[in-house]
């Protein structure tokens, strides 16, 4: 039998701040990842729908857009593909957000406030598994986009490391928005509010943008917005690093510096969500 | 000396609604109080606050020495809990329930595994350990809620309500793990609706009711309140029962001559409060016997906590109620809910 007593009469001593604070996400990224491959049919969806984007868009788009002189459908495939990736890792957003306002109105959330874990663990836990989840179906969309004719390259030379800081940005700018659904998630009350409100602003933002036309085709009062629109620096960063045709000829410095403008636009939405979200989590029910 | 667990002045209110209305505590190291109370006595909400969930509108509370509000992240590490709804990962297995938390009192994987292990042996899971938890019956959530409280084993352990929905196989086991906590030093603060189980496993007991604590001691020295034993017999016959009464009216405290005695009709049952113990029952059986009355059952009572939660609570309630209809307004400031301000 057992004893139940015996060991120690407290737990070891706690890890130093930062040390602790990584060890305790990652033990809730991990029964987060455990979660999300119990319940598999979320991926499935979570997979289905950019690749129903990639398709519908080149296919019934595909035929009518201007990408700078050109009425190329095959043009318009290479300019879409960095749009449809940024705008999917964005979508990661919803998810989170619904994982985390679920977690918080169920019992579970009173164990982990009990116990002498890191304060942002929770929330940094599930951002991380979003983060992986966004991995996979990057991944995916990456090889139908190879399948029906993305061509890394088309418009100007490119290497295997341009393209992977390329997919890094995406990945930063995915794990950005998770954040912005964790404070989401943390000011609902219910998953499925969690979910559309995480969902209906990413509509315009990813809309009002570069990622699905030339955005020097849009109405002259709109230019400024899509350009300086964090989410168009991913986007246009990604053009650039994947030698894809249609960059943003505009002269605002998000777009002629996309690399910088992406990794600052992300960690600025890390810094300020986090933070925000973390203290929300702290007050929340008490 | 402060006891493991002590609160002063705890207030809380929801809205109109005060949950805690000055609840004081002390619970000396190395012992089990039984927190007893109706539905929305305050018992949650108290646990509540003393593990950290919750903070006060005032008063103040210390756990292992260590200030609740001040220090909530040492009290963390002293303390275990089992809440009143069990706080499990549905889709995890039980297994991955109990390292997770393991891991989270920053034990290493292994020995995280190792303790996994132990308890689910322990709390008769194994069988289904490797299953998610979302599988579970109420009581195999329940056990697994109470293993994860018992992960690394801290010196002062919380149980709100733990054997509520147990077999009572499991609840038996239950006390006795319990007990062989208590015997190795923690400190346990425990809420129940099963008087017995205070009866059985607490030292002290404090009744709560409306957010404060209104009886304090341990289970003899509230009984001892309510009143002494009595006699209870069952007649064969309702016939016999008017007869088998102006006998027992004879043996009680004669203030009110048959009044004295209870009588439940469809149980053939009288009660009469009585002192004198075992020796009087054999006059009682005699004297019946001598007038023909055939009896079914006859014994000697002692109050069970039933009688002091219903004698306590019940007066308590009626209190409150005068209180309402402006019958004794020298006595304000209690009650569920707060005045309006005028
Ligand atoms: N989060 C909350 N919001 C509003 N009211 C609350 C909240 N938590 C508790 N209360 C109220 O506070 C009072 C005390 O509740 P509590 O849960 O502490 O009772 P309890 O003694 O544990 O009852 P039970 O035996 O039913 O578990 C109740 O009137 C309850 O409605
Ligand atoms: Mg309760």
């Amino acid at each position: 039998m057992t004893t139940l007593t015996d060991g120690a009469r407290r737990p070891p001593a706690a890890r130093g701040g930062i040390a602790r604070s990584f060890a305790d996400s990652l033990v809730v990224t991990k029964r987060n990842l455990i979660r999300m491959s119990r319940i598999p049919e979320m991926i499935l969806f979570g997979l289905i729908q950019p690749v129903m984007f990639v398709i519908l868009f080149t296919y019934v788009f595909g035929g009518s857009m201007q990408i700078g002189n050109s009425t190329d459908p095959d043009v318009y495939k290479n300019f879409l593909m960095a749009g449809i990736f940024a705008q999917t890792v964005t979508f990661a957003t919803a998810g989170a957000g619904a994982g985390i306002a679920d977690d918080m109105h169920k019992g579970l959330i009173d164990r982990f406030r009990s116990l002498p874990m890191a304060r942002g663990a929770v929330l940094t836990g599930r951002t991380m598994a979003d983060l992986v989840q966004t991995a996979v179906t990057l991944l995916v969309l990456a090889v139908v986009a190879l399948i029906i004719g993305w061509r890394p390259g088309y418009a100007a030379p490119t290497n295997a490391g341009k393209i992977m800081l390329g997919f890094a940005l995406l990945l930063l700018l995915g794990y950005a928005f998770t954040w912005i659904g964790a404070l989401i998630g943390l000011s609902v009350r219910t998953p499925e509010a969690a979910t559309s409100g995480g969902l209906i602003w990413l509509f315009p933002v990813t809309f009002v943008s570069n990622a699905f036309v030339d955005s020097s085709k849009l109405p002259g009062w709109l230019q400024p917005v899509a350009e300086w629109n964090p989410f168009s620096a991913t986007v246009q960063a990604c053009r650039k690093l994947f030698g894809d045709p249609g960059l943003s000829p505009s002269d605002a410095w998000p777009m002629q510096y996309p690399v910088w403008a992406s990794l600052i636009y992300s960690v600025l939405i890390v810094v300020v969500f986090r933070t925000l979200s973390v203290r929300k989590y702290r007050s929340a029910s008490a | 000396m402060p006891g493991a667990i002590h609160a002063e002045g705890l207030v809380k209110t929801f809205g109109d609604v005060t949950a805690l209305d000055g609840v004081d505590l002390d619970v000396p190291e190395g012992t089990v109080l039984g927190l007893l109370g109706p539905n929305g006595a305050g018992k949650t909400t108290t646990v509540r606050v003393l593990t950290t969930l919750l903070r006060p509108d005032s008063g103040s509370a210390t756990v292992a020495g260590l200030d609740v509000l001040e220090h909530p992240d040492e009290v963390r590490r002293s303390i275990g809990l089992s809440g009143q709804f069990a706080a499990v990962d549905e889709y995890l297995t039980g297994r991955e329930n109990l390292q997770m938390v393991g891991q989270l009192y920053q034990m290493r994987a292994r020995a995280a595994k190792e303790r996994a292990g132990e308890l689910l042996e322990r709390f008769h899971l194994a069988d289904a350990a490797d299953r998610p938890a979302r599988t579970y019956s109420g009581g195999m959530r329940r056990r697994l809620d109470l293993a994860a409280a018992l992960v690394v084993s801290p010196p002062v352990m919380f149980m709100d309500e733990p054997t509520t929905g147990l077999d009572p196989r499991n609840r038996q086991a239950l006390w006795d793990v319990i007990k062989e906590l208590v015997s190795g030093g923690t400190t346990l603060l425990l809420t129940t609706q099963y008087l017995e189980e205070a009866d059985h496993l607490a030292h002290d007991i404090a009744v709560v009711d409306h957010g404060k604590v209104i009886a304090r001691g341990t289970s003899d020295q509230l009984k001892a309140r309510t009143g002494g034993e009595r006699v209870e017999v069952v007649v064969h016959e309702r016939d016999a029962i008017a007869p088998a009464r102006g006998i027992l009216a004879r043996y009680g405290p004669g203030e009110r001559g048959l009044g004295d005695v209870s009588v439940e009709d469809h149980t053939r049952k009288l009660t009469v409060p009585v002192t004198g113990g075992a020796k009087l029952l054999a006059e009682v059986i005699r004297d019946l016997d001598a007038v023909g009355v055939e009896i079914d059952d006859i014994g000697l009572r002692r109050p069970t906590l039933d009688d002091v939660f219903i004698s306590l609570t019940g007066h308590a309630a009626e209190r409150a109620q005068d209180e309402e209809n402006g019958a004794d307004p020298s006595a304000g400031g209690r009650g569920q809910r707060k005045e309006p301000a005028a």
